[in-house]
């Protein structure tokens, strides 16, 4: 029995985790199915874009510009051990592109607005208000979950384009600015390299992780356990998931684009 | 009115509820009354449909709750929670308005909010609250709040959860009158949760003790101190000695 013991501890965590999956695929198709019928709730769509997109642009445009300068810096050392100074803006431009605009936005959006969406809605669990919505007629997961994912999913890739705007700029900025590049040479390389692959995968990633990190926040919120103890863990779990499951998208999707 | 019959409901190895029958009578003011944590806050979210019972059936007007159309059957209701529950990013009026805004039959804004301000009005509220956040009220006029939404759109039953909970003795009278008339000019149905004796007999035209998940004892409120019931009795009385422990 003792021997047989850590296999037992090994299912029951594998069968929790697929119950786990389950739960969280259902809600996924839940929160999908409420975002297509009706009634739509305009003010809590709007607020959540607001949110999710327009307040995300500092944090977003600042990780972008270093990311993009540092990646210059990096390139330009790198190249420099075999004499491939003069790739940086081509490397700063699928760089960004194609990984860090869309993953470090992503996880900036976990950090940022996960769990702000998981501490707000486990809140209003534990103070009764999910419970005084519906008393009122209002279905929580058409007024809270629906128009925070649906505003995920259009913003965040607004977000990511934004960002890769920006982390080319800070790469080009260190480039012209301190490792004497050209500027209209360096403008002309991005330009020339970037293919709408690039593009478009960027912005796909950006969706995906978006309504990763909107369904986790909204997610650990609605289950949440009791007190303050109760958000704390929502919040922390709903960050764990959203990060994971955005870096296994990012692998994922990077396979689908570029690997055949 | 609104009968149960056999209501069951246990949380894993918890059995919250035993078997509970009840009959609420329509027009009438029923108070529900038992120590912390003998399920009384299930009870009443099992007649809401926030939590399923596990068996027993409940019914309102012969109707069983769970095959009734969902949004008529709550539009009959109207609720204030313990905790006021009002939405903190909405301000006072709206969350007053907050049912009148939504569905098919919704008021215009203007039209809203003047109804908000009157039902404000109606709980002792001046009307320059309305635009406030409720974050920024004292915990006795959030439970007024919470009771002029749950007020707001003229409901046939309402449902109070420990109304006096966490208030001052003068507030909770205030509380306690406000429900007593509303209650009686609405002609409603109403059914509280409460272990405040004052308000028990303040707000009750009958009162049920709910003890160890059934129903211990019900009757007039005239027949209160003299029940007969032993629990009721200590009940009342506050006394540790008696059938409750007093340790539980």
């Amino acid at each position: 029995m003792t021997l047989l013991a850590p296999l037992g501890a090994l299912g029951r965590a594998t069968l929790a985790l697929l119950a786990m999956v389950g739960r969280v695929a259902l809600f996924a198709l839940s929160a999908l199915s409420h975002m297509l019928r009706p009634p739509f709730y305009g003010r809590e769509f709007g607020a959540a874009l607001m949110n999710v997109g327009w307040l995300s642009l500092p944090v977003v445009g600042l990780t972008a510009i270093f990311t993009g300068g540092a990646l210059a810096l990096q390139i330009y050392s790198g190249g420099a051990r075999f004499s491939a100074e003069a790739v940086v803006p081509q490397i700063v431009a699928i760089g960004i592109v194609r990984e860090l605009g869309p993953v470090l936005v992503g996880l900036m959006i976990a950090a940022r607005v996960t769990s702000s969406i998981a501490a707000e809605i486990a809140t209003m669990k534990v103070t009764e208000q999910i419970d005084a919505l519906v008393t009122l007629s209002t279905d929580p997961m058409k007024y809270l979950v629906a128009p925070r994912v649906l505003a995920a999913l259009i913003v965040v890739p607004l977000l990511v384009a934004v960002g890769d705007v920006i982390g080319i700029f800070g790469g080009y900025a260190v480039a012209t600015g301190t490792l004497g590049f050209n500027a209209a040479a360096y403008l002309k390389n991005t330009v020339d390299f970037l293919e709408p692959l690039d593009i478009i995968s960027s912005l796909v990633k950006g969706c995906a992780f978006g309504g990763l990190a909107a369904l986790m926040g909204c997610y650990f919120g609605m289950t949440s356990g009791r007190g303050a103890q109760g958000v704390g863990r929502a919040t922390k779990g709903s960050v764990e998931a959203a990060a994971i499951l955005i870096l296994a998208a990012n692998f994922l999707l990077t396979g689908a684009f570029f690997s055949l | 009115m609104i009968d149960l019959q056999g209501v069951t409901k246990a949380f894993g190895n918890n059995h919250v509820l035993r078997g509970v029958d009840l009959t609420i009578e329509r027009g009438t003011s029923m108070v529900i009354i038992g120590g912390s944590g003998t399920g009384k806050s299930v009870l009443l979210k099992c007649i809401l449909g926030l939590v399923a019972p596990d068996a027993g059936t409940i019914t309102l007007e012969g109707t069983d709750v769970t095959k009734t159309d969902r949004d008529a059957f709550l539009a009959r209701f109207g609720m204030l929670f313990q905790g006021a529950a009002l939405f903190d990013s909405l301000p006072v009026w709206q969350n007053v308005a907050f049912r009148l805004l939504q569905g098919r039959d919704r008021l215009p804004k203007p039209e809203a909010r003047d109804r908000a301000i009157e039902k404000l009005r109606r709980v002792g509220l001046k009307a320059d609250v309305a635009d406030r956040l409720p974050a920024e009220l004292s915990g006795g006029m959030q439970k007024r709040v919470g009771l002029a939404r749950a007020i707001a759109a003229d409901p046939e039953i309402i449902f109070f959860d420990e109304p006096t909970t966490g208030l001052d003795p003068i507030m909770a009278g205030v509380i306690n009158e406000l429900i007593r008339e509303i209650v009686t000019e609405m002609g409603a149905t109403a059914m509280t949760i409460t272990h405040d004796m004052t308000s028990v007999r303040a707000i009750s035209d009958r009162v049920a003790m709910l003890h160890d998940g059934v129903i211990q004892w019900t009757g007039p409120v005239s027949q209160l101190d003299s029940s007969g019931d032993p629990y009721v009795a200590q009940f009342i009385s506050g006394s540790a000695e008696g059938p409750i422990e007093a340790v539980r």
